[in-house]
């Protein structure tokens, strides 16, 4: 009889086997043996050298709806993806990962910006608020209520970048008129074509009649 | 998208102590609207990305007497909506408002868009042969060159210029100042800025790879001023034409003297058209001297298999953008 696990002393054959393991799949998909480098200040002190990041993960702290959360990510991790992937944060959506479509929209500060463009290394110090934070204590804003009430999606996949969108114009001009409301909706696509319902949507959000 | 390294300096003096001096392994990182594509696409495959983000001097706006100063890490937003610089250089600030949407025009800096890479999808699709990724042959030239450049002589790679507010900035006679290693600064005029790329060490401007623009900045001289551009769609596209003009005087009868006429989206550089503003200069502005100047501005246009168009829409662009400079009425938009 041969004992596999020797759990005494020392790590067992099994433990051995996993580690080795991990180890050559986190070089093979890095190029780097050292996967998961202790994280780095990101501000350097004064005039020194400048530290590098990565390119193994680093812990960051990004502030999603209000609240600090931390993980860990690669610098190559975009925001979009650190939000979905890493923090569960699914209302921005992957489209077309270009910075053209605006279904990953979400607000940096107050303004909207491209989640599947930007790092999410470089969203730490800033309040981002994705479409999650137009739905609090039970109670949807008044952009999805206006979306929901005039049909304004079909699939559904674009509107969260939209009233993301929406909100960042209205928020900082709550007087905005449709026409700039549209305007700041330019960053964004819907394939279903479901413009003319937004545009209801837009209308009754301005107490604006239709055709005025 | 490759892994890389990543840099946060805080002064632009460690930004470039960073900076290698061949392109490619190191790149420069400010909106990321460009850069992060490219990265996705395998275009770009940088080991070492320096992030100019966290430099606070980069994102000053100081507008003197004489001349303002505009940092390069200052956002589309931030310049299509300031005050001063809408009254003092519109040539400026309508190219930067029509740039994208608003999530690119609060991302996009005015450093990245003069140092944009070009459009070309044969570029920009990794599977392509193109001259500027090593290969030895141009795809473009006989192949889908609709949105190519239409002054292609001399030019074995034939890229349209993409950025806008560069023709809006040589217009108005601005200049980059540089900061290269060992603390050498340097002024370069915009008009002298561009070259036009041919080979994988080539970018579509004059910098060395170790070279950062940490500001621009643009005379002032009370010009008339003006940018037009061309799209398909009104919202949230790249014009196939702009145009961009500057002049003294000009209004009502008045001549105009000092007339810059800059054409975007038709050749490997922006190009400040010599015969157009030759046509003009000397002569107010009005519908019928602006037509004159459209038409000179094509001269010697030579299109490639599929862009002939364009030489129509340059006419009306300059001429357009020229009543727009002159405050005469949009007759376009009746």
């Amino acid at each position: 009889m041969i004992e596999l696990e020797t759990t005494e002393a020392g790590p067992s054959r099994r433990q051995f086997l996993q580690g080795t393991g991990a180890a050559v799949t986190a070089t093979a998909l890095t190029g780097f043996a050292a996967s998961d480098t202790p994280a780095a200040e990101l501000q350097p002190g004064g005039g020194g050298p400048v530290p590098a990041v990565g390119p193994g993960a680093a812990k960051i702290t990004l502030n999603v709806n209000g609240r600090d959360v931390q993980t860990s990510v690669e610098p190559r991790v975009t925001l979009l993806d650190a939000l979905r992937n890493y923090l569960d944060v699914t209302g921005c959506k992957r489209v077309c990962d270009r910075a053209t479509c605006g279904a990953c929209t979400v607000m940096l500060d107050g303004k909207v910006v491209y989640s599947c463009t930007m790092l999410a290394i470089e969203a730490q110090g800033k309040a981002i608020r994705t479409a999650e934070s137009l739905y609090n204590d039970g109670k949807a804003d008044a952009i999805p209520v206006a979306f929901a009430r005039t049909d304004a999606q079909q699939c559904g996949f674009c509107t969260p970048g939209f009233v993301v969108a929406m909100k960042a114009v209205l928020e900082a001009n709550p007087q905005a008129t449709p026409a700039e409301v549209e305007r700041g909706l330019q960053g964004n696509i819907c394939r279903c074509g479901t413009y003319e319902q937004m545009r209801d949507a837009i209308y009754s959000l301005c107490n604006t009649k239709r055709g005025n | 998208m490759k892994n890389f390294a990543y840099f946060r300096p805080t002064t632009p003096e460690q930004a470039v102590a960073l900076l290698e001096a061949r392109w490619g392994n190191t790149e420069m990182l400010a909106g990321g609207t460009d850069l992060l594509t490219l990265q996705k696409q395998y275009i770009a495959q940088p080991a070492r990305v320096v992030s100019l983000n966290a430099i606070g001097g980069l994102k000053t706006i100081a507008v003197g007497e004489r001349s303002a100063s505009i940092g390069a890490g200052v956002t589309l937003a931030t310049i299509s909506s300031h005050a001063d610089l809408r009254r003092l250089f519109p040539a400026l600030t309508m190219a930067a408002s029509e740039i994208g949407g608003p999530q690119i025009r609060n991302m996009g800096t005015l450093g990245g868009n003069l140092c944009q890479r070009n459009r070309c999808w044969y570029f920009r699709d990794e599977h392509s042969p193109c001259l500027l990724r090593g290969g030895n042959t141009c795809s473009a030239i006989e192949g889908e060159n609709k949105y190519h450049a239409i002054f292609t002589q001399n030019h074995r790679c034939v890229i349209a210029s993409p950025s806008t507010l560069a023709t809006g900035l040589i217009a108005l006679g601005a200049s980059a100042e540089v900061l290269g290693p060992q603390n050498r600064r340097r002024n370069v005029e915009l008009a002298k800025f561009y070259t036009a790329p041919v080979g994988p060490n080539d970018r579509e401007h004059s910098l060395a790879a170790n070279e950062l623009v940490t500001s621009v900045t643009i005379p002032v001289r009370g010009l008339n001023s003006a940018a037009y551009e061309v799209r398909q769609r009104q919202s949230s596209d790249w014009p196939i034409v702009q145009v961009a003009v500057a002049f003294s005087g000009g209004r009502n009868g008045e001549k105009a003297t000092g007339v810059r006429i800059v054409l975007g989206q038709v050749s490997p550089t922006p190009l400040l058209s010599e015969t157009a503003a030759r046509a003009l200069e000397g002569r107010p502005i009005n519908e019928a001297n602006a037509t004159a100047a459209g038409r000179a501005a094509v001269e010697g246009a030579k299109p490639l298999g599929q862009n002939g168009y364009k030489i129509r829409l340059v006419e009306v662009a300059v001429k357009r953008a020229l009543m727009l400079a002159a405050g005469l009425p949009r007759y376009w938009e009746a």
